[in-house]
């Protein structure tokens, strides 16, 4: 092959990449657009730009939109991004595709520490604050994270880890139920609400917390896409062109903790996003540079828990469905087509 | 005395504090070609490991140009030492370009977003490796041989004076291993990049080194040229073979030759001979050979693998003595192979001992 083919093929490259993200922001606007536009109560099209760009409008069509409808939207957005880049950086991490905060159990151990902080925090003080809740989540996160790596120091084989992750996953939502289950009454109907995981109940002081949280993380990320992308050849090779791995590490799972539990803070738990949306993200671009995935994920993330959301609210409206309900029935097949794909290739 | 470039100063290396090899004491200098030879399992990857900065040092230390390895930072140290492992990964969709633009790293910037120099090199070690024409496929795709070319680009590009590798040749085909160790070559002579190496095959290792280690135990067994490591008894002790023969001359190994009273006899000169020898061998059927004159090709092979050999002194005529000797193995033998002798001024005597043979019914030509 000549250096001009090379060439030629790079620029068709870069071409498919601008498609790619074309394509996501598109399905952005539009799921954005259909999520706004939908729910019990109609509102025309019209009226709804009048909402939306001009605030004009019934003041029910008005709370609807600007204090229900779009807040759940931003954050299912956000979240769904911050879910599948935490996978991305879990799957780096453990250099596996199919490592992920849900399996992994890290999801659930944030929730077992935020129901705990939620229900001592409510009975002592009767309110708690988002920055609490997150600080929990993250807490537990760590907690899962560390019994993981303490795991994998002896077991290194993958399946092990995983059983040992779905073990602890296990454990810990055993605890949260129980918890759940001898909470007052009063903090049952949140508790229960969220410990099944949903974006509903959101307002705008959670979409500015979770916000800044995800968008610093999200640059962190991004940022590290060039050690990120050394390590594909494994640690040795990226301690041996310069990548201090032990920092790189660290740095790798305290992100990849904030992210899930910024999301297990606000929505629960909510599975199999962080495994599937990296590997689509992955075949569409055909590639896995860290400095393309990373803003793809995210941005994937987003437009995938977008949908699911849209599906869990609409499927069976008035009945809300779980968001874990469509995002596993939707993301279990992907991933299981993933590693049939895999096997074979391995062949 | 020059300063010694790289400085291995009783150094012991090894896994969880247990030493694999121990107070290695060696001296590297600029642009060299060092390799390890040794058993499996004797502590050459253990070392190499060791002097990449992969695993701590037990005790001792190593200097690079003067400063203890341990004192630069990985970038420092990335910019000076590149490595190429044989420990198996498979990047998931990346081109292979891609992974030997990874050697890159220590080069770009925040975002290691590639420059049009940086694009250059890369094409131009993959090039080198014969590889460019593989850029564009996936790299989990490829051939173990392809890997290696890819991998060993990407350790190129990123621009070593010291170069560390551990069995590059493993997985390759014969044309390929040449061609890399070619390349080694060419780079420490031209670039005077110090190549350090460890290789399974010594008739290679004989071919490419300025300086061998080998390994073998706890400590390194003997180090030195390939002159001066190349000696039957040396390469028969580090390997603890028994059961086969080195030859020095062409560092190629022999099996084991078939003992018993000589069923065959060889006649042959100038390497015509070492078909039959190993033709023979494979048959185990113990065989003798003569007259051989002391400097023919055929010698060291007739030596490694004939139950006995006849032999004379260079350039002398073949003595009363030796032809009775050769007559009476003739006479011992069921058959006798003329694999084909020049015949000259002072080596007549072998027709009249081909004549002999014939006479008795036992030649085939």
């Amino acid at each position: 092959m000549t250096k001009t083919v090379f060439e030629k093929n790079c620029k068709m490259n870069t071409l498919r990449y601008l498609m790619v993200f074309a394509l996501l922001t598109a399905l952005l606007i539009a799921a954005v657009m259909i999520s706004v536009n939908t729910g019990n109560v109609d509102i025309s099209p019209g009226k709804l730009c009048h909402i939306l760009f001009f605030k004009e409008g019934s003041v029910d069509e008005l709370n609807i939109v600007w204090k229900i409808r779009l807040p759940r939207i931003i954050m299912a957005g956000l979240l769904g991004g911050a879910l599948a880049l935490s996978g991305f950086l879990l799957q780096t991490f453990f250099e596996n595709p199919i490592a992920g905060p849900f399996v992994l159990g890290i999801s659930s151990g944030a929730k077992m520490a935020v129901a705990l902080v939620m229900v001592i925090f409510l009975k002592c003080f009767s309110r708690v604050s988002s920055w609490t809740l997150i600080l929990a989540a993250f807490c537990g996160a760590l907690f899962v994270t560390g019994f993981i790596l303490a795991v994998s120091k002896v077991m290194k084989n993958m399946a092990a880890l995983l059983v040992a992750g779905i073990m602890v996953g296990y454990i810990c939502s055993a605890v949260t139920d129980f918890v759940v289950t001898f909470a007052a009454d009063s903090d049952i109907v949140n508790l229960h609400g969220w410990s099944q995981g949903s974006f509903s109940g959101m307002n705008w002081a959670n979409v500015k917390v979770a916000g800044i949280v995800v968008i610093i993380s999200l640059f962190l990320a991004f940022l590290m896409s060039k050690p990120i992308g050394a390590f594909a050849l494994g640690e040795d090779h990226a301690a041996s062109v310069g990548v201090n791995v032990k920092r790189f590490r660290v740095l790798l799972i305290l992100l990849s903790s904030v992210l899930s539990a910024v999301v297990t803070a606000f929505a629960g738990p909510i599975s199999f996003v962080g495994i599937a949306v990296p590997f689509l993200v992955k075949s569409l671009l055909g590639t896995s540079k860290p400095l393309m995935v990373i803003p793809g994920t995210f941005l994937l993330g987003g437009v995938f828990c977008l949908f699911c959301d849209l599906a869990a609210r609409m499927a069976f409206a008035p009945t809300e469905l779980k968001i874990s309900t469509v995002t596993s029935f939707v993301g279990a097949p992907i991933v299981i087509f993933m590693l049939i794909r895999r096997q074979r290739r391995r062949g | 005395m020059e300063k010694a470039y790289l400085e291995l100063k009783a150094l012991s290396v090894g896994y969880n504090n247990k030493p694999v090899v121990k107070d290695i004491d060696f001296q590297i200098k600029k642009g060299e070609v060092i390799t390890l030879i040794g058993p499996n399992g004797a502590g050459k990857s253990t070392i190499l490991k060791s002097l990449a900065r992969q695993l701590g040092t037990l005790s001792g230390k190593v200097l690079f140009q003067g400063k203890d390895l341990n004192c630069y930072t990985g970038k420092e140290l990335a910019e000076k030492l590149s490595v190429v492992f044989t420990q198996r990964h498979d990047p998931e969709l990346m081109t292979c370009f891609e992974v030997a633009a990874l050697g890159r790293y220590p080069y770009t910037g925040r975002l290691g977003i590639l420059g049009e120099k940086d694009r250059e090199k890369v094409l131009q070690a993959l090039s080198q490796t014969h590889a460019l024409d593989i850029a564009d496929r996936e790299f989990s795709r490829i051939s173990d041989g392809q890997r290696q070319r890819v991998l060993l680009a990407r350790a190129i590009c990123q621009e070593p004076e010291v170069m560390i590798l551990d069995e590059p040749t493993s997985f390759l085909d014969i044309k390929f291993k040449l061609e890399l160790l070619g390349i080694l070559r060419k780079m420490a002579r031209e670039r005077g990049i110090t190549v350090i190496l460890s290789l399974h095959e010594i008739d290679l290792a004989m071919k490419i080194s300025d300086r061998i280690l080998c390994v073998k135990g706890e400590y390194i067994f003997s180090q030195g040229t390939p002159e001066e490591i190349f000696k039957e008894e040396t390469i028969r002790e580090l390997y603890e073979v028994k059961a086969g023969n080195f030859d020095p001359l062409f560092g190629s190994l022999e099996l084991q030759k078939t003992l018993g009273k000589p069923e065959v006899f060889v006649i042959s000169s100038s390497g015509k001979g070492i078909p039959v020898y190993r033709a023979l061998s494979r048959r185990q059927i113990p065989f003798a050979c003569g007259i051989l004159y002391t400097n023919d090709l055929d010698y060291q092979g007739a030596k490694s693998l004939a139950v006995q050999v006849v032999t004379e002194k260079p350039f002398c005529r073949i003595t009363e003595e030796n032809f009775e000797q050769a007559k009476d193995l003739i006479d011992g033998c069921k058959r006798v192979v003329n694999a084909g002798v020049e015949i000259g001024e002072i080596n007549g005597r072998l027709l009249e001992l081909i004549a002999y043979a014939k006479e008795r019914g036992k030649l085939d030509e």
